[in-house]
């Protein structure tokens, strides 16, 4: 309508408004960086606080963590252990499982079958983190210890194997994006040769799509120390150096959860406690995002 | 050559074998992740289905498990979503369209878009802190479900945007370069034909940004949400409870009515979602069949 208006002061009007919407979208554009300048500040500031009445050295280096009771020790070692603890054992869990669907998936399924399979995938991936809590509550805490009569209410086990059926289908579909991005004509050429359809999966595609499943590993790792809901259901609240699976652990997520829910006053040491960690875990979750950022990179500019 | 022959014959079998035991461990993987989904589903519909009820949907939470129920969850949940949709929605699309459509190829912009990707891997826990200390604390909103909606709402910015912007690229360049060679400007050319062809690929991507947000528990509790709410929140600014927060409570006690309710509440959690997730697949379809005829 308006293009036709030969009208010049509304078209120079109209050009002013141009200027408003650009700025207004450049505007939301920057709503996102100030998300992350957000994040950082409000950590660093907030555990500065934490830092001048706790050395940092007796923080990364003690080994009893106890904000919350009168005998207070702020070592964050217990909490890292109970975080790795996780994230190890969903690792050994989802990572074999993940990636052997992931070339099932890829290489041997039929349209068919992935039409199926790939939306349970899905629905498996989007059920929200508190449903898994309850699930390893109500029915893989009670297998695992009709199995290890030792093993505790909360224990370090269950929490480890639902965070590792939850990131299952992350790693599967990161993983078959990777298988599937491989050219054909590699395949191809080991098929000429005489290769068998698992020695092409295995000694061809996967070997070829390496950078993409290791990128797809360390968002896996990254999505279970960050997770939060199971953990803090399944595995307890008792921060302690331990390897032993059967016992209570507590992670960093689930200690923040747990002031959280508590009455601490604001402003006091226990509160500022929970910037610290939540500091220490986003310090560990960005630098593997970002080392898997960088091996996608890497690996785009092999075959693209 | 039958001595090769005969050499190398056993191998293949051998191979072939190795190659079937091989799938046939592959499938089991897969089995593996849909046998947990359906025990999962399964274990919680045995044990909600008897407290799952029309009371169950319409009563306050209480001590005595027979009469509690999830009327305060659940509007708090709807209140959270549409405060989250009104606040993600334009900041999202706003950065879409800045990045698609106006954004100069440089480093604003590559800063901006690589900023967007770290944030989407940032746990969700830490978007709860960064709600306690600006939006509770700093901007005051207290406990509130604003305060609590505002935090959800940063956290599904980047999936909105990354949605909208792959909605917006999916517009042929022919259209844009249509309009303006008829003179339009570049908001006349986004508002009357990028965005009408965009939209139902922002649509779904926001209705899949939102079902995240409504699973969502850490950063709530962060935030201050109760998990004891026997009123209807009736305003952006009164303290709420949401749906995950009040199967969480009733999932870490110990006794097995509540783990009843518990799931009771979750086949509730899970039919919202499924119906979100229903809506945005007819959504989709609607366009789709509308623009192909």
């Amino acid at each position: 309508m308006s293009q036709t208006d030969p009208d010049l002061k509304r078209r120079a009007g109209r050009r002013v408004g141009e200027g408003l919407i650009a700025g207004l979208l450049f505007t939301c554009g920057l709503v996102s960086v100030l998300t992350t300048i957000g994040i950082v500040v409000v950590l660093v500031t907030e555990s500065a606080g934490f830092f001048r009445q706790v050395p940092l050295v007796d923080f990364l280096t003690g080994t009893q963590w106890s904000p919350l009771y009168t005998d207070q020790q702020f070592g964050i070692l217990p909490l890292l252990n109970g975080t790795l603890m996780i994230a190890v054992g969903a690792m050994v869990l989802a990572l074999p499982i993940g990636l052997t669907s992931a070339i099932y998936l890829s290489e041997y399924a039929s349209k068919r079958v992935r039409g199926i399979v790939k939306p349970l995938l899905e629905i498996l991936a989007g059920i929200p983190t508190v449903v898994y809590g309850y699930f390893a509550l109500v029915f893989i805490t009670p297998v695992l210890r009709a199995v290890f009569p030792g093993a505790g209410v909360y224990n370090a086990a269950s929490g480890a194997i639902v965070v590792g059926i939850m990131i299952i289908p992350m790693v599967a579909s990161l993983s078959e994006d990777a298988l599937s991005a491989v050219p054909r004509s590699l395949r191809e050429a080991a098929y000429g040769l005489g290769a068998t359809k698992f020695e092409v999966s295995t000694r061809v595609a996967v070997p070829a799509a390496l950078s993409g499943i290791a990128a797809s590993f360390i968002l896996a790792v990254s999505r279970a120390i960050g997770e939060t809901m199971a953990v803090t259901l399944a595995a307890g609240a008792t921060p302690r150096m331990t390897l032993n699976f059967l016992e209570s652990i507590q992670t960093m997520t689930a200690y923040i959860v747990q002031v959280s829910l508590g009455e601490t006053p604001h402003g006091s040491l226990e509160y500022k406690t929970i910037f610290a960690v939540g500091l220490v875990l986003f310090l560990i979750t960005l630098a593997m995002n970002l080392l898997s950022n960088r091996i996608t990179t890497r690996f785009r500019e092999a075959y693209e | 050559m039958s001595l090769q022959d005969e050499r190398f014959e056993p191998r293949l079998a051998r191979r072939r074998r190795n190659g079937k035991i091989f799938q046939a461990v592959c499938l089991s993987s897969i089995a593996f992740s849909i046998a947990m989904l359906i025990i999962l589903l399964f274990d919680v519909a045995k044990d909600g289905a008897a407290w799952f009820s029309f009371d169950f949907i319409t009563s306050f939470p209480s001590r005595i498990p027979d009469r509690a129920g999830v009327k305060p969850a659940i509007l708090g949940s709807l209140w959270v979503m549409m405060l989250v949709a009104a606040i993600s929605f334009p900041f999202g699309v706003g950065a879409a369209i800045y990045l698609e459509e106006y954004a100069p190829k440089g480093r604003v912009r590559r800063l901006i878009q690589t900023n967007i990707a770290n944030l989407a891997g940032v746990p969700s826990i830490v978007y709860g802190i960064l709600g306690l200390a600006i939006f509770v604390r700093f901007f005051g909103f207290g406990r509130s479900i604003l305060a609590g909606a505002a935090t959800l709402a940063l956290l599904v910015l980047p999936v909105v945007i990354i949605a909208a912007q792959e909605a917006i690229r999916a517009v042929p360049s022919s259209l844009r370069e249509a309009a303006y060679g008829v003179g339009a400007t570049r908001w006349q050319v986004v508002r009357h034909h990028v965005l009408p062809v965009a939209m139902p690929g922002i649509l779904t991507g926001m209705i899949l940004s939102l079902s995240r947000a409504i699973g969502e528990t850490a950063p709530v509790i962060l935030v201050g949400a109760l998990a004891f709410v026997a009123f209807t929140p009736t305003g952006p600014m009164d303290l709420f409870t949401v749906l995950p927060i009040q199967i969480f409570n009733w999932t870490a006690r110990p006794q097995a009515e509540f783990h009843g309710l518990a799931a009771a509440g979750i086949i509730v959690l899970l039919i919202v979602l499924l119906m979100m997730n229903a809506t945005a697949i007819l959504l989709r379809n609607y366009y789709q069949s509308r623009r192909g005829g």
